[in-house]
């Protein structure tokens, strides 16, 4: 049974102690859901209003229609909406949060430095603002005048930050379906209003309402928060460091960071570094930070903290019983923590006003009183390191090396070491000679209906093998790094040969004596912007659509409402976007046909659903050869 | 022997029961697949409600047996083996009588003009696919004195609360 469950050894000797020390998990708590509702399965359950519930009978002897007439296509594409409506609204509210932190440090307000002035820069003048004469902190301002002005925007001009960074020949798709964005919130708002009692009864209106939360969700919530974070703690260059359980320290304090917006783990990674000697007089060598779910990518990719594990395993980094503090900030967060922490000396350690959880000890975080409230959360570790129970500690000994912080800029100064006119050409020379045959991203999360890591790691190491590169990002960055597959030992064992002198050549052409990593860490979920860039920044350079591209996008285990919509942005990309769970739609095949074949004539890309990490790596594979082909490429 | 039984008073009515029902009566046995088949296969157990309580209803394999008696093509029968009553689709000439006679309603019309009914999931070696799906253990698979003697404790336990409460 337990084997089932993981395919990470250091996940599977904590299921054995948790079975020991009598912690319920996530699995047993999956178990005991079984058999899961059918109807909600399909998406054909409607709750909307309070006439109903109402349930349409798949099989056609019961009902057909909801109570006010809605079919199951109706009630399958409304929910379709809210939910990635619902997951636009957590990107968009992380961006806005760093928003306002860029306008807090440029006004002097708060003590955040302005890290990347190059990249501020950068930002200004793609926004066509006049950097001259105008000191950092005045342009910072005026770059956040414009994203404030997208939130606030009552015309019906299309978001400014999409027109500035999308590709020309993607918004010229988007404005003929009429799905431009204007004003991210106004947006969120209507698709509410559009699927509230007696609205929209069109599946394939809502359809394309869903297609534009993927455009919110893209550029005012995924581009804006890595653009704003990357302003003001840097933009990402290679780090190597280590990933899973076996990186925290029985000698020292362990503090994990958890969530997704990195503007608190900033300043405790910070706090850790300078109360180190607080950690000495309380009897340990030091204070190891590491991180889980995308906090912790946000921290390795600029700190180069040390990756403890992702999402399904996170009451197991409490299970070691040498967690001291779990501090976590928005998304993805168990409530079970609290029952879990309760049972160890571990303080869990909530942080945002959005998210409490009865049992955790509240510390109200605000960007002016950051350096204070990081410094009580790492003085409450220091605490709880002093009440541990060593009988109750058991820290696996896994961990792999990885090397991560692969941004855009870092990629492009990689390459150009090869070509220093032109960074891009020889990723995109090898991708047209066929060394590389195309790029798979992998992104998302741990579902726990499927084996943890199992898809990522199956399918990434059959993409390697047919010479596929492969970027990753969020949960699944975690799961391909505790793998082996970041680091150059990984493209030794799992790269084909094509790809692997591709990556040895600009691995010995950067100085690094190794080949790169064959999957390259892009950073947590909202930097997924980060492969739109790249992919943006390609289709740029050849003078083609991005949906041309020999490129295809998976998300192998997906869980989240943010998995939905950082998808339909891929979608509306024009690439192919695997899923390899099922999402709650095939109650309706008009909406299941939308997805996965109808809407690729007007807008380019696809879902493509398979639950066969092996077949789902072959479906890309032969999706990547058909692009290729359209290209005039060899396969 | 295990009998079909049902604790109506914790049914929530939300009818997980019928739709497993329908997909261990389809070709593939998975619910995206059944739904996908071009005949949609039949749910043989419905959950009925008066508003108050809910009843998930199917073939009460009665012991006097109306419908077999009422069947003149002999499709409805009892098997030997099982001792259950059952539907041989091959024989059915589909004269309903069998449907007028079931004082439960339990039995339907099949996609090819034939009686189909609960068949306990014959087909199945483990516990009918309604109980299974079951989320709130209203429908049970269970002997007869099992149930029974349940249901006395539960009548004790609410004789003390009464006398608690007097």
């Amino acid at each position: 049974m337990l084997n089932e469950r993981s395919i990470d050894p250091a996940a599977l000797d904590l299921l054995k102690k948790a079975a020991v020390d009598g912690i319920e998990t996530v699995w047993d708590r999956y178990d005991a859901q079984q058999p899961q509702c059918g109807f909600g399965s399909l998406g054909i359950c409607c709750r909307h209003c309070i006439q109903g519930p109402c349930r349409i009978d798949p099989f056609g002897q019961g009902p057909t229609r909801g109570i006010c007439g809605a079919t199951a296509d109706v009630i399958v594409a409304r929910n379709l909406l809210r939910q990635v409506a619902a997951g636009a609204a957590a990107h968009v509210d992380h961006a806005y949060d760093a928003v306002e932190a860029l306008e807090l440090a440029a006004q002097g307000k708060i003590d955040y430095p302005i890290t990347d002035k190059h990249k501020l820069r950068t930002i200004a003048a793609g926004l066509g603002l006049d950097a001259t004469g105008k000191d950092l902190n005045a342009l910072a301002l005026e770059v956040v005048k414009v994203a404030y002005a997208d939130m606030g925007n009552h015309s019906h001009k299309p978001m400014q930050w999409l027109m500035a960074h999308a590709p020309k020949e993607r918004i010229a798709v988007w404005k003929s379906l009429g799905i431009l964005p204007r004003n991210p919130d106004r947006e969120i708002r209507e698709a509410l209003h559009q699927t509230t009692m007696g609205m929209d009864a069109d599946p394939v209106n809502l359809i394309l309402a869903t297609a534009k939360q993927g455009l919110v969700d893209g550029y005012a919530g995924l581009k804006l928060a890595t653009d704003m974070q990357d302003i003001l703690f840097g933009t990402p260059t290679p780090v190597v460091t280590q990933a899973n359980l076996g990186v925290l320290k029985a000698d020292y304090v362990n503090l994990i960071v958890h969530g997704h917006v990195p503007l608190l783990s900033e300043k405790i990674v910070q706090w850790a570094k300078s109360l180190s000697a607080e950690a000495e007089a309380v009897g340990a060598k030091g204070i190891q930070v590491a991180g889980i779910c995308c906090t912790g990518n946000e921290v390795l990719m600029r700190q180069g903290v040390p990756l403890a594990t992702n999402f399904l395993a996170q009451e197991l980094a409490i299970v070691t019983g040498a967690v001291d503090a779990m501090v976590v900030d928005v998304q993805c967060i168990m409530p079970s923590l609290a029952q879990v922490a309760s049972c160890y000396h571990t303080e869990l350690i909530t942080t945002m006003p959005i998210v409490k959880i009865p049992g955790a000890t509240h510390i109200p975080f605000s960007l002016e009183h950051a350096d204070e409230v990081a410094q009580v959360i790492v003085r409450k570790a220091l605490t709880a390191y002093t009440k541990r129970d060593p009988r109750k500690i058991q820290i696996p000994n896994h961990r792999s090396t990885i090397m991560a912080g692969f941004s855009v800029e870092a990629i492009s100064a990689a390459l150009a070491h090869i070509d220093a006119e032109q960074p891009l050409k020889p990723l995109v020379d090898n991708i047209a000679n066929g060394n590389i045959l195309g790029v798979v991203a992998t992104v998302g999360c741990n579902n726990v209906k499927v084996t943890q890591d199992l898809f990522h790691v199956e399918m990434v190491k059959e993409l390697l093998k047919n010479n596929v590169l492969v970027v990753a990002t969020g949960c699944s960055a975690h799961a391909l790094a505790k793998a082996g597959l970041m680091n150059s030992e990984g493209t030794e064992h799992f790269a084909g040969a094509s790809l692997k002198a591709v990556l040895t050549a600009i691995g010995q052409a950067a100085g690094l004596g190794a080949p790169l990593p064959p999957v390259l860490h892009m950073g947590s979920c909202v930097d997924n912007s980060r492969i739109g860039d790249l992919v943006t920044a390609i289709a740029g350079y050849l003078g083609v659509d991005t949906a041309a591209l020999p490129v295809a996008a998976s998300a192998p285990e997906p869980q989240h409402e943010k998995a939905l919509s950082i998808g339909t942005w891929a979608v509306t990309m024009g690439i192919t976007t695997h899923l390899g769970v099922v999402p709650p739609v095939l109650g309706s095949q008009q909406v299941t046909e939308l997805l996965t074949n109808g809407l690729t004539d007007v807008i380019g890309g696809k879902f493509y659903v398979e639950t066969d990490p092996l077949r789902a790596a072959q479906g890309l594979i032969a999706d990547i050869r058909t692009k290729r082909q359209a290209l005039g490429l060899t396969n | 022997m295990k009998q079909l039984l049902v604790r109506s008073e914790v049914c929530v009515g939300c009818k997980s029961c019928e739709l497993a029902c329908a997909v261990a009566h389809s070709q593939s046995k998975t619910l995206i697949g059944a739904f996908l088949e071009p005949v949609r296969p039949k749910k043989r157990v419905f959950v009925e409600t008066d508003g108050r309580i809910n009843f998930p209803l199917q073939c009460r394999q009665c012991s006097d047996r109306p419908c077999v008696h009422a069947c003149m093509a002999g499709a409805m029968h009892l098997d030997p083996t099982t001792g259950l009553v059952q539907v041989n689709p091959e024989k059915c000439v589909g004269c309903w009588m069998c449907v007028m006679v079931c004082p439960f309603g339990a039995i339907t019309e099949g996609p090819s003009h034939q009686a189909v009914k609960c068949d306990r999931c014959r087909e199945l070696d483990y516990e009918p696919a309604c109980v299974s799906a079951c989320p709130t253990k209203a429908l049970q698979w269970v002997d007869v004195d099992h149930f029974a003697a349940v249901g006395r404790r539960s009548w004790v336990d609410h004789l003390k609360e009464a006398n608690h409460h007097a």
